[in-house]
Formats: C-alpha cells, structure tokens, sequence
C-alpha cells in the first residue's frame, strides 16, 4: 500500500531572490554543510515564504554557488532562493540577517532578473586575499614572480579519494604581493576548475617554486566570486539582475 | 587575567584539525557573561565529542538556569579529539569552553554530566589538559570543584579520587544550591580553604563528597564498610527530585549548533521518571517517580522552541512517551497545530503496544513513513517476563503487522542479550520473531520491500536496579550468542534478506561493567588506561580492550581482586554494595525481593495506576507521582512557517 501526501500540491515558485552573504571571524571554520543548515533553519526563524518541493520530505527551494572552503573566510558567498510568495528584498536580507548568528551575515539580496541566466553561469573566479604571517612582502613578492613564471606547478591536494596532484598555476589569473612587515598578503584570482584549487594550494605552490614556508597556518578572505573579464577584473554576479531593476524602475518612473 | 579568552592562541590550531567549527562556539541561543559581572563560574562538560555532547538535554538545562542567575555564568566545554588535544599540548593551550574559549582551569566548577561511564577516561583527559590535578586530594584552593553528575553519578566510586563531589538526582536546583555555598565562601575571603568548601557542599541535599567516606575491605575482597570522617555530613547521600515539571521549562531557547549533531532535531521532555519497572533499566529506577509535564505546558515549550531555533522536528522525549497520560491528545493537537508547516513530531521512546502504531500515524499524518521503533528487550516471552517488560509473542507480532499495513516500511526491534538467567534459545527466538513479523508483514502490507532491524546489545547490569546483584555475561558469551543468532536469522535467505540485524560485540560491555558496578579500586584502572592513552571509549574505533584487561589485571591484582570479580560474579544479599550509602530512594530489600521475583520469573506491576509505595522512593524523599489527565487542551496559535 504505497501512501503519498494528500491534499493539493506546494505552491509554486512566485519569486526568485540572490543573496550575497560573508562568513567572517571564527565561524570562518564552518564547512558548506554547516552554512546549508544554519541557513536552513535561519530561513525559518525568519518566517521567510519559502517555495519547497513535493513529495513526503519537502525541501525549501535554496540553491548554492561556489562554496569556499572550511577555514576560508568569505566576503561573497551566493545563493538563490524560490519564494511562494512576493516578498520586498531588503526585507528578506534584514529579517534573515536578524536571525542568523553573527559570523553570517547577509550582506545583499536582490530580485532575479527573468531571462537573466543563472547565477552560476556569472560565476567562474575568485578574489582571494590570504594573509601569511610570519612572511615579509619581500620574500612574498619573489615567490610570486617564481610562481607566475613557472608554466605549471604540481601540488599534491587531498580529495576524497586520497592524495592527487594538481596544477595550481594553470588556474591563477593574476597575482601580486602586499601586506607589512611581519605579515605578506597574497592577492591572487584564481579561475574556478575542477579539481578546485585552493589558497592553501596557491600557498603550498608558492612553497614548492620559491620554498616560501609561512610559520602558522595563512588566513584566506574570499574577497569577490564573479566572471573573470578580459580586463582581469572579476565581475559583480549580481550586478545583471540589479540594472535590470534599475531599468525596470526608469520605465515606471518614465510612465 | 581570569577568564581571558585562548582563541588567539587556539585559532592557528584549528586551521590543522578535523572538523575545527565543534571548536568555536557562536551557536544560536549560547550565551556569554561578561567574567567580571558574577560571583561564581561554571564550566559544564559533556566528556564526549562536541556532536554527542552539544545535543544532550542535561547540559542545555543546566546552562540555562545557571545563566539565569545574576550571580552565576556558565560556559560549555566537550572532550576534544586527539589531533587537536596533542596541538594544544605542543603549544601550551588549556581546556578551554566553545562559548568565550575561557580556560577551564580559571572557573570555580567544572561540572560533568556522565551520561555512559565510558567517559570516564575522557574526563582525565580534560582534567589533565586544563591543568587540573588529576586527583582530587592533589587541588588547592585556586582550582575547580569538579563536580561529577547525570546518571554515572549514583555510583561515582570509580571516580572518587578524581572528583570533589557528585550530585544525585535532578540538577535544577542542586546547581542553585552549589552557586550559593561557592558565592558565600568566596565572598568570605575562601574560610578553611578547599576542604572548608567541600565541607559545606557535603552538607547541600544530594551533595556526596568522596573524601569525606572512608571505604574498608574485608578479606574476601567485598566492602566492609563505608564510614564517614566528619560527623556533619551525612552518613547517606540521598537524591535531588524536581517536582511540578512545568516550573521548570527548560531549555527554553534550546542550542542551535553550526555543526553536524547526533540528533538534529529539538527534544521536549515531557515527562520525567517511569515507572514501568524494567528490572535492567537503571534510568526507570533512579529517576522515579514519574511526574508528567501538562498538554499545556508541553504545548507552549514546543512552540516558544520553534519559534527559538527553526528546527523542523521536535522529539516528545521520556523514559516512555506513549505512557504520558494525555499523550493521545497531545500528538492531535500538536499534529493539527504544525500541519501543513513542514515541522516533523516524533516519539522516540516506544513500547511494543498497537496504540504506539496509533500515536505514530498520528504524528506522521501527512510525512513518510520510514522507520518505526519498538524495544521488546527480551527475545522469549520467558526473559521478558525475569526483565519485567511484559508483552506477549502474538501482541508483538500483531502490533507490527499493524505498522507494516500503515505503511510504515522498516520497523526496528530493540534487544539486549546476556540478561540474568538467559539461554541461547531465548536469544535464538528473536530470530524467530523477527522471522514471523516479515511474513506476517509482507501479507498485511501486500509489499515485499518491508524491513526489520534487530538491534541487538549485551546487558550491563547497573547499580540502583533489581539485577545489581546480577552475574554479567562474559564477552564470550555475548559473542556466541550472537553468532547462533547471526546464522539462525540467515537460515532462511527469501525471509533473511529483509531482516537486518546490527550489533555490537560483547568487549565494551564488560568494561562497561567494570566502571558500573566498580568500587575505588577500579580509578587506578581508569587512570593507568588514560595515562595509556585512553580516550573516547564509547567509539569503538579509539576503544581497546586489550589495553582495558590488562590495565585490570595488573592494577587489580595486588588488592586481590580482578575484572571478573567485579564483572562476571554474582553478589549475595549480604554484600556491602560501592553505592549502598548512595540513596536513590529505593528500598535495598524492595530491590532484592524484586530481583527474588526476576529469577522466578515474577512480574510486578506500575505503580502509577494502582497506588504503592513498595519501593520506597516516594515516601523516603518526600515526593509523589505527579500525573493528569488534566482535562485542558492546546490553544490556537499563529505557527512559524505557515
């Protein structure tokens, strides 16, 4: 006797909202799956209308972009969620913001533009700042130019099934040195492949060409996720869905 | 500074461990309290990995009240794994809390909750890391009282060198009356030192302080007798018992982690005690008597706890929830309540009765029908009879029939082996049993993709129950038990194929027995296996029983005794018990006239239906079985989520 849910179908799905959102400070140590939840039950709290799929274990309608890393920091994490019923974006940012712990914060929400695409085809890199401690600019600053000079750099990265060995320089974009005595920071713009490489892959790359060997563990900020442009610049995701906002609100200003 | 946060020093560790965010707290509804503001601060310990211990209702409760008081704060802290515990060693970083990463060594209590005496090891770990003495005689007036409770705490004589104290019984009170003997004296300029303040806290209802009992033996390696140093305490410690649950509903904004937990869920207890009298149960003897939490009470805990933490499933906790006496309505109502809100019910504790079938419709009116649980416990009609968990062959059978043709798809029958007078043919009948329900099932159901799980255990037997007397099974028992049951289940491949069985061997157990029925003694067993490296005994992949028995056998020896002495042998009524001068409220003689009763295969009934004070917990404590019908129901609400 299979059973299936009574009574009428879930709404469908009225709205579509992206959100931007950092994980900064300590919870920098939090994996996808541990944001996934936290973000889950935030939406709840929030009372936000969520849209959710049929069956016996509906699952609200959440959609996850490029997740950085455990122990990376982030400035630009994406995700899109479906909404049953209209609701203003600021509203949800706040009211969702509110209920998540501090360490998550949602910084952005904006209105999906239709016909825009998806918001995973505006992305394909990343900004990265990783701060080394322990390392002058100086020595950071060679390592970089070893590093772009060389035409590829094996690193040997942990994946599910063990080690396996990875070009890490084929993926840079760009890279340069900064920081202040005492503390180098790396700037980097790495393009998004798979296998995904990593700060910590940039960092042990930066090891094997100029033997660059930071005393403790470098600390990563996600500074911007986007679609590399000719220019090497990484470009705003949501920028597409915000002019076409904009737009949208000239004409009714126009009428 | 006291009190100064280590996660400076912590953070460039936990970019190098496995799953580093168990580490840093932040978790929705944790609390920090400015050090400086109270007078006294609690660190709660949970000796077992974050994702265990975050969940457990004790602790959330206690970190409430505690936080509650002006006067006191309370900061959490779990055993830390090995790849971490060796980094903070290398760099000189102490046990420290998740909630402001305070080290422990800097707070006035350092309360553990032992839930399994499989902790124990991790608690020396903890001890050690923070810089504690390991022995409790070795502290001064600078350290933490190390106060041990949970259900471990009614016989804490395995850990009497390493504790201060051991509270018995509900803490929600206890924990008050402890922050106001450390306030007092501390506010007093510290009189009398350390053992000025032990001296009071053994004076505190439920209070046990170790030191002050001295424990003689006589020449057959039994107890001679516990006396007590000081004549102001008191010559036996009885048990906290919180009456009128709804005074107390707590957590009331439970913890929300980041990471991972083993129940991702929220819990309402919605009552406390059970009086069923399950002779093996040791949390059914030492928590009675039962007193219920109301329709309303649970109603509104359950709500203001969604609302709190935006989980989609609530668990209706108890020793035995259908038994709460307006359970049926309890589970409409909320069911009507959360409809069409896609938040989850469940009733984690079931007995094999049809009604359980009702309440679990009920619950999942319009959700899957995965898996439903019943704990039989005993595989013959006969040991269920010595446990007193009476149910018959044909009740069993059809009440499973009945899950099967509800659409419930997988049902799991709980077991436990090695029970007092069992023999390989009351264990080959859960084969049989478990034989007869798929049939039964595949014929009711019209399906053949139906399951049953045997979930089967070896018994421990445990201090404060009918069978403390009781003879442990040895490991080689369990073993072969097991494995006739294993064959006997595969015997039949079209029937076998839908039946499960998971199990665990018979090694744990056995040292689980140690540190059960255990004395003072076994602490230098304890100790010699952490200083062995010992740690997480309850997961099998860092437990070792070699390392165990022979920690035994050489510790032990020289006081001439061994690990079966305190495992294997079966007590007379005249021993002196490690835990007779601890009062659970039972009566010795109920107990042993009870375990009489078990080994002619006797049954007893609950006392909650039909008065009686056998047993002797209401009268000794001053309490009584607090339970409705009380007639009200839930009022209409706006629910999250619709």
């Amino acid at each position: 006797m299979a059973r299936s849910p009574e009574g009428p179908p879930p709404p469908p799905t009225v709205q579509k909202l992206r959100l931007r959102y950092a994980k900064r400070g300590p919870l920098r140590f939090a994996s996808h799956r541990d944001l996934a939840r936290a973000l889950e039950r935030a939406l709840r709290r929030a009372q936000v209308p969520m849209a959710y799929s049929a069956g016996f274990t509906p699952h609200p309608k959440i959609s996850y972009v490029g997740a950085a890393p455990t122990g990376a920091a982030s400035e630009a994490e994406y995700l899109e969620i479906g909404l049953a019923r209209r609701c203003d974006p600021e509203a949800v940012r706040t009211a969702l913001d509110d209920s998540l712990p501090p360490g998550i914060d949602v910084v952005e929400c904006v209105e999906a533009a239709e016909g825009g695409g998806s918001l995973a085809d505006r992305i394909d890199a990343t900004r990265w700042r990783v701060e080394l401690p322990g390392i002058e600019p100086a020595e950071l600053e060679s390592a970089v130019a070893a590093l772009l000079a060389a035409a590829e750099v094996t690193v040997a990265k942990r994946t599910k099934n063990g080690l396996r060995d990875v070009d890490a320089r084929a993926p840079i974009a760009s890279a340069s040195a900064g920081g202040a005595a005492g503390c180098a920071i790396l700037h980097v713009v790495v393009r998004q492949v798979t296998p995904a490489v990593r700060p910590d892959d940039v960092v042990a790359a930066l090891a094997a060409v100029a033997d660059l060997r930071p005393p403790s563990p470098p600390r990563a900020v996600r500074e911007a996720q986007g679609r590399l442009d000719d220019s090497g610049t990484v470009a705003d995701p949501l920028g597409p869905d915000r002019a076409a906002r904009a737009r949208c609100q000239g004409e009714h200003a126009a009428v | 500074m006291s009190g100064e946060s280590l996660y400076p020093r912590l953070e460039p560790l936990l970019a190098q461990v496995q799953k580093p965010i168990q580490y840093v707290g932040g978790e929705l509804n944790a609390q920090v309290k400015a050090w400086d503001d109270v007078a006294v601060h609690w660190a709660l310990m949970y000796p077992d990995a974050y994702e265990v211990g975050l969940p457990n209702q004790g602790l959330m409760i206690l970190y409430e009240v505690l936080n509650e008081r002006p006067d006191a704060l309370a900061e959490r802290t779990y055993a830390v794994w090995p790849d971490l515990a060796a980094l903070m060693r290398a760099n000189g970083v102490g046990q420290f809390t998740v909630d402001a990463h305070r080290p422990v060594r800097d707070f006035d209590v350092l309360g553990v909750s032992f839930a399994t005496e499989l902790g124990y090891t991790n608690l020396l770990e903890a001890l050690d890391l923070a810089g504690i003495p390991l022995h409790a005689a070795d502290r001064d007036e600078t350290h933490p009282v190390v106060v041990a409770g949970g259900h471990a705490a009614f016989n804490p004589e395995p850990i009497a060198d390493f504790v201060d104290c051991a509270v018995l019984g509900d803490g929600e009170q206890a924990v008050g009356d402890v922050t106001d003997v450390v306030a007092a004296w501390k506010q007093q300029g510290r009189p009398g030192g350390r053992e000025e303040l032990l001296a009071r806290l053994a004076r505190v209802d439920g209070v046990y302080v170790p030191r002050f009992y001295a424990v003689s033996y006589g020449p057959g390696g039994a107890i001679a007798a516990v006396t007590r140093t000081r004549p102001d305490v008191p010559a036996r410690v009885g048990k906290r018992t919180v009456m009128d649950l709804d005074e107390w509903p707590y957590p009331k904004t439970p913890l929300v982690p980041l990471a991972e937990s083993v129940h991702e869920r929220m819990s309402v207890e919605i009552f406390r005690g059970c009086t069923r009298g399950c002779r093996f149960c040791q949390a059914g003897m030492i928590t009675r008597p039962v007193r219920e939490r109301t329709i309303t009470g649970i109603g509104s805990m359950v709500d203001q706890g969604l609302r709190a933490t935006g989980y989609e499933e609530v668990g209706l906790l108890s020793l035995s929830s259908a038994d709460h006496s307006e359970i049926g309505q309890v589970a409409k109502e909320l069911a009507d309540r959360y409809a069409g809100t896609n938040t989850g019910l469940s009733l984690p504790s079931t007995r094999v009765d049809a009604f359980n079938v009702t309440l679990a419709n009920e619950l999942s009116r319009n959700g899957r029908r995965s898996g439903l649980t019943f704990a039989p416990e005993g595989g013959s009609e006969r040991i269920r009879r010595v446990i007193n968990k009476t149910v018959s062959k044909e009740d069993l059978v059809a009440t499973v029939t009945t899950a099967y043709a509800n659409g419930w798809q997988q049902v799991k029958l709980y077991f436990m082996c090695g029970l007092p007078t069992e023999t390989d043919e009351d264990v080959l009948e859960i084969a049989e049993l478990a034989v007869e329900v798929i049939r039964a099932g595949r014929e009711a159901s019209g399906r053949k993709d139906i399951r049953c799980t045997v979930s089967i255990g070896g018994f421990v037997p445990k201090p404060h129950t009918p069978f403390q007397w009781a003879a442990q099974a040895s490991a080689e028992t369990i073993d072969h038990r097991l494995r006739v049951l294993r064959q006997a289940i595969n015997a039949d491949r079209r029937i076998g194929r839908s039946i499960g069985l998971r199990y665990h061997d018979g090694k744990p157990g056995v040292i689980e027995g140690l540190l059960s029925r255990g004395d003072r003694r076994v602490g230098r067993v304890i100790e010699r296996v952490w200083r062995e490296g010992g740690r997480f005994d309850g997961w099998s992949e860092h437990f070792s029983f070699e390392r165990w028995t022979a920690a035994a056998a050489e510790e032990l020896a020289p006081l001439g005794v061994d690990l079966d002495w305190f495992t294997t042998r079966e007590r007379t009524q005249d021993e002196v018990l490690p835990w007779d001068h601890l009062d659970s409220g039972l009566d010795k003689e109920w107990l042993w006239d009870d375990w009489q009763d078990a080994l002619s295969e006797e049954e007893v009934a609950d006392c909650r239906w039909t008065p009686c004070y056998d047993c002797g917990v209401c009268p000794t404590n001053g309490t009584e079985i607090q339970i409705g019908p009380t007639g009200r129901s839930l009022l209409p609400l706006t629910v999250v989520g619709r």
